[in-house]
């Protein structure tokens, strides 16, 4: 059986999904196996290590590096607070004393006799993890976090920026294939996870983050608009950390490119369900990439669970992952660029392409009938 | 003093005469590529090749599932057993025995690869040189710290604190100078407390190697917090010298010892292997210098890959190695586009319709889905014309890294008074340039050949006489591990299977005016016998001549071009042919492209056509 080139991104009415909280660096654990968490509720807590000021006490002082420790007015270790005098010099005959004050709060972390520099380290920084989804603890990482679980519905986009948000499903545009514009946005919004249809406009984009949104997520996004919202052209696919005010999800890529049917219909029928988005994406090894996760209800997971068995009564059942004839796959290259259909052929010959390359090709039915033959690089899986 | 540490045990090589049969792989950070390569008539030839996915993330996470896998195809397609039952490379049992190789040995760039910091006093300077030897072992320098590089100390600190290296190369001061601005700079890593990438339960390796009167100092700075210092000899030992080595050949251990040993499955491939396992571009980088002082030449390999691009120069005792982080084809390929600009890009395109937005979302669309290979002819002379850049914007940092050393006093005579040659001057000569490497995907899976030789006249503005090849199924990295055990079966599988030779480029240099004679030439062997004629300025002319093949030109350059003599001076040399054969490039040095969009146009049509770089 032959395996896609391109795992498909995932796209799931239903199932388990465990998100693992962890500190960067070993802290406290604040809940415990078994509890009920939402997305704001705090997991762990740890202090990183304060700043570290350097001050080159003997240059102020114009004293030698190894006089420093007896010009201390505070030993190492000592807490001071800024523009206290932490060092004075001897002066002439006990005159023109020159005094130096901490240009930090914090604590003399060392002092050192060879440069005559001194570390004054800066107060703790507390850093909180929180739960991120709607869910239980079902593991307890001791002193680093937690595994939150829940049923839910999963949707992975194909691009985002900015991190981690959350809010209700609130869906704008009456098809995937319609673009969505500053007209679907209004004050309603705020605080929403917006689904749009086809590519999001740069108006759209703005209008949500002026309204108070919470995420946009929509089909298509042009590459000038994207520039235009960060303020640079990104040159690596490495997002999560951006500031923007708004987290922004693309389903399937850049240009004008509708929505697939499947990831529409789902997040329509998920509609004023509370979701958790995070637009981090990173495209290297150890693949990330962005996601709606919907956690349910026993409702919702039955509602979900019927829904899929009646999806998959009206078609042909595949192994997952493999390529085979039947199933529906993306093209994700142009000239074919978003299209969807399904697998007609497999030719196992390579063919030579219109570049002149050779490869291995596979055709595939389009919805209009008719029958492209693309790369197998060049489609990927649309999975379940 | 801090000795070094001993490197992991690998497996004992027998005799280089005792070599008749080898297993090599690469672990690439996607693939690991396995080849094999046997003594055949006393000639050591590449006989097979395999490969499977690298498995050193999730689910497998272990690195020899994925070797064990490439080697299995190896073993389908030569027909010779070299897996034992339990997934470990079988060895020969005797010289008649059909089953097993004689040594395994291995690179490895998974996992990212080897990811360094380095430090210096003077960024000109000691700092540099730190670079040279962190890049020159195979290593990402992310980024290089030094006491004058304008930043202040508590920006330093916390650009410290946010990198997480795999190890921090110190150095700083020569050898009996001052000691205090090194230890200055120990005392702000030390409080930053750098972490390593791969988890918080080893400690933070720090190679130091500067001024060794400050050995002691610097070794009290780290005594506390959680580091693993080694001392080493001075890589700047005074301004004039540069002794790169002993601090090379530690980072190579320390790779070894916490890098590779901290990355899932290596213990278990370290046993396997029967030299240590080297990071692949610094194994790269050793078979191209054993070719250049092999043959007495000078030589620039380029390996250009998803997101990096790492060039190789070898010009007489001097190597250097750069990698630009960030030029790519795939995950980097939107970064070219938005170094370069678009209008740079487009000038390498001979087709009238191009829609810029249509353009930067397909640049896009590749970045996030990387995996994708061009279609159309359309699309693929795009992804053309964005290598060119890639690679032209790489040579550039490459030219700027690779220079004499900077501090050291001119003696100057009044004869040098005009030639305003200074230290720090480049490396790097393109007349003094005798052979191209190319390797990486766009440039080795170029459908012509005839693309790829043109990809790298256009990006890297050969002078003179240069001889041009291409790796044929990247095999450099597994030739330079193999070349620390057995030279000679390197060098024998270099030339005859690894080197695709293309042929060779004769370019004037000089400013041309188009359609105004640069060069006659009279070119006797080539495939129709004898060429002769003027090459005119923007003008560019093939002549076939295959293989193996040599003719010898004489080239006379017009007033005010060189082709290695000097200005308008004549040069008759034997040249070698290729599977393109000869290229004749009228268009100057430096390379200037009509300034207009259809100038540019129609100029890219003619050479397209003069080259037959495409069909129709």
């Amino acid at each position: 059986m032959a395996k896609a080139y391109t795992p498909g991104l995932k796209v799931a009415a239903h199932g388990t999904y465990r998100s693992r909280r962890l500190l960067p660096i070993k802290g406290e654990v604040l809940v415990k196996a078994g509890d009920r968490v939402t997305p704001s509720t705090p997991v762990a807590r740890t202090y990183l290590e304060g700043e570290a000021t350097p001050m080159k006490l003997a240059n102020l002082l114009g004293a030698q590096p190894r006089e420093l420790p007896s010009l201390m007015l505070k030993p190492v270790g000592s807490r001071v607070a800024v523009g206290e005098p932490i060092a004075r010099s001897k002066g002439i005959f006990g005159m023109m004393k020159t005094e130096v004050k901490s240009a930090a709060e914090g604590t003399i972390e060392s002092v050192s006799e060879t440069t005559g520099m001194a570390i004054i380290r800066g107060e703790p920084i507390p850093v909180q993890v929180d739960g991120y989804i709607a869910g239980s603890v079902v593991e307890v990482i001791d002193g680093e976090g937690v595994v939150v679980e829940a049923q839910a519905a999963v949707v992975q986009g194909i691009f985002g920026v900015s991190g981690e948000a959350s809010g209700p499903i609130k869906v704008v545009c009456a098809a995937p294939t319609e673009v969505c514009d500053t007209d679907h946005i209004d004050a309603s919004c705020q605080g929403c996870v917006v689904v749009g249809g086809a590519r999001m406009t740069a108006a759209a984009i703005k209008k949500a983050k002026d309204m108070g949104a919470a995420a946009l997520v929509s089909g298509g996004l042009d590459d000038s608009d994207l520039r235009d919202f960060l303020g640079y052209d990104l040159g690596v696919a490495i997002t999560g950390t951006e500031k923007t005010g708004l987290t922004v999800i693309v389903t399937e890529g850049f240009g004008d490119i509708a929505m697939a049917d499947r990831t529409y219909h789902l997040l329509k029928g998920l509609e004023g369900r509370l979701a958790s988005v995070n637009g981090a994406t990173q495209i290297r090894a150890g693949v990330m990439r962005p996601e709606i996760v919907v956690p349910l209800d026993a409702a919702g997971v039955a509602a979900a669970k019927a829904a899929v068995a009646a999806r998959l009564a009206a078609s042909v059942a595949h192994e997952e992952g493999s390529l085979e004839i039947g199933v529906q796959v993306r093209i994700i290259r142009d000239p074919h660029f978003g299209v969807i259909g399904t697998v007609a052929a497999l030719p196992e010959a390579p063919a030579v392409l219109g570049s002149g390359s050779k490869a291995r090709v596979l055709d595939v039915k389009l919805q209009d009938g008719s029958v492209v033959t693309i790369p197998r690089a060049n489609v990927e899986l649309i999975e379940g | 003093m801090v000795a070094p540490a001993a490197a992991p045990a690998h497996a004992p090589a027998p005799a280089a005469g005792a070599i008749k049969i080898v297993v090599a792989t690469d672990c690439g950070s996607t693939t690991t590529k396995a080849i094999l390569i046997q003594e055949v008539d006393g000639v050591f030839r590449q006989t097979h090749r395999g490969e499977a996915p690298t498995t050193v993330e999730e689910p497998f996470a272990d690195v020899t599932v994925g070797v064990t896998n490439a080697v299995t195809e190896l073993e389908e397609l030569s027909g010779r057993r070299l897996i034992n039952p339990d997934g470990t490379i079988l060895r020969r049992t005797s010289p008649t025995d059909p089953n097993g190789c004689d040594i395994y040995i291995s690179t490895s760039s998974a996992g990212g690869g080897l990811q360094m910091m380095v430090a210096g006093v003077v960024r000109q300077m000691t700092a540099e040189s730190a670079k040279r030897a962190a890049l020159g072992a195979g290593a990402i320098v992310m980024d290089t710290i030094a006491s004058n590089d304008k930043r202040r100390p508590h920006e330093q600190i916390q650009r410290i604190r946010e990198l997480r290296p795999d190890m921090v190369l110190l150095s700083g001061g020569t050898d009996g100078g001052d000691t205090k601005k090194v230890t200055e700079l120990a005392e702000l890593i030390a409080p930053a407390k750098p972490r390593p990438r791969f988890g918080g339960e080893y400690s933070m390796p720090i190679i130091f190697a500067g001024n060794k009167d400050a050995a002691a100092g610097v070794q009290k700075v780290f005594q506390h917090g959680g580091f693993d210092l080694s001392v080493v000899d001075n890589l700047r030992p005074s301004l004039e010298n540069e002794n790169l080595g002993p601090a090379r050949d530690r980072i190579h251990d320390v790779f070894l010892e916490h890098v590779m040993a901290h990355a899932p499955g290596y213990d278990k491939l370290m046993r396997w292997s029967n030299a240590p396992i080297m990071p692949t571009p610094g194994a790269v980088g050793d078979i191209l210098q054993a070719i250049a002082r092999g043959r007495n030449i000078n030589a620039v390999g380029v390996d250009i890959g998803g997101a990096t691009t790492d060039v190789f120069s070898v010009f007489g005792p001097h190597f250097n190695r750069t990698v630009s982080a960030n030029l790519g084809m795939s995950y980097s390929i939107s970064n070219v586009c938005a170094e370069a600009g678009m209008a740079n890009i487009l000038r390498w395109v001979h087709l009238a319709q191009m829609d810029e937005r249509e353009l930067r979302n397909r640049v896009k669309n590749k970045m996030i889905r990387p995996t994708t290979i061009p279609q159309s002819l359309e699309a693929l002379i795009f992804e053309q014309a964005v290598a060119r850049e890639a690679l032209r914007l790489a040579y550039v940092q490459h030219r700027e890294f690779a220079t004499n050393l900077k501090g050291v006093q001119q003696q100057r005579t009044v004869g040098d008074t005009f030639a305003q040659k200074q230290g720090g001057s480049s490396i790097v000569d393109n007349m003094a340039l005798d052979l191209l490497v190319a390797s990486g995907g766009v440039l080795s899976h170029a459908p012509r050949m005839e693309q790829t030789a043109m990809m790298l006249v256009d990006a890297f503005e050969p002078e003179g006489f240069t001889e041009l090849a291409k790796d044929s199924i990247f095999m450099m990295p597994h030739l330079g591990v193999l070349a620390s055990v057995h030279g000679r079966a390197a060098m024998e599988v270099f030339e005859r299977d690894c080197l695709i030779y293309l042929g060779t480029c004769i370019a004037p240099a000089g400013t041309a005016v188009w359609g105004k004679p640069v060069a006659r030439y009279t070119i006797d062997g080539v495939d129709a016998g004898t060429a002769q004629g003027t090459l005119l300025g923007g003008e560019m002319k093939r002549f076939a001549m295959a293989g193996d093949k040599r003719a010898r030109a004489e080239i006379v350059p017009e007033k005010g071009f060189d082709v290695g003599a000097g200005p308008g001076k004549a040069v008759t040399r034997e040249i070698r042919g290729g599977t393109v054969g000869l290229i004749l490039d009228g268009r100057g040095r430096p390379l200037v492209l009509p300034s207009t969009r259809d100038e540019c146009r129609r100029s890219m049509d003619s050479w397209v056509k003069a080259l037959d770089l495409y069909p129709g």
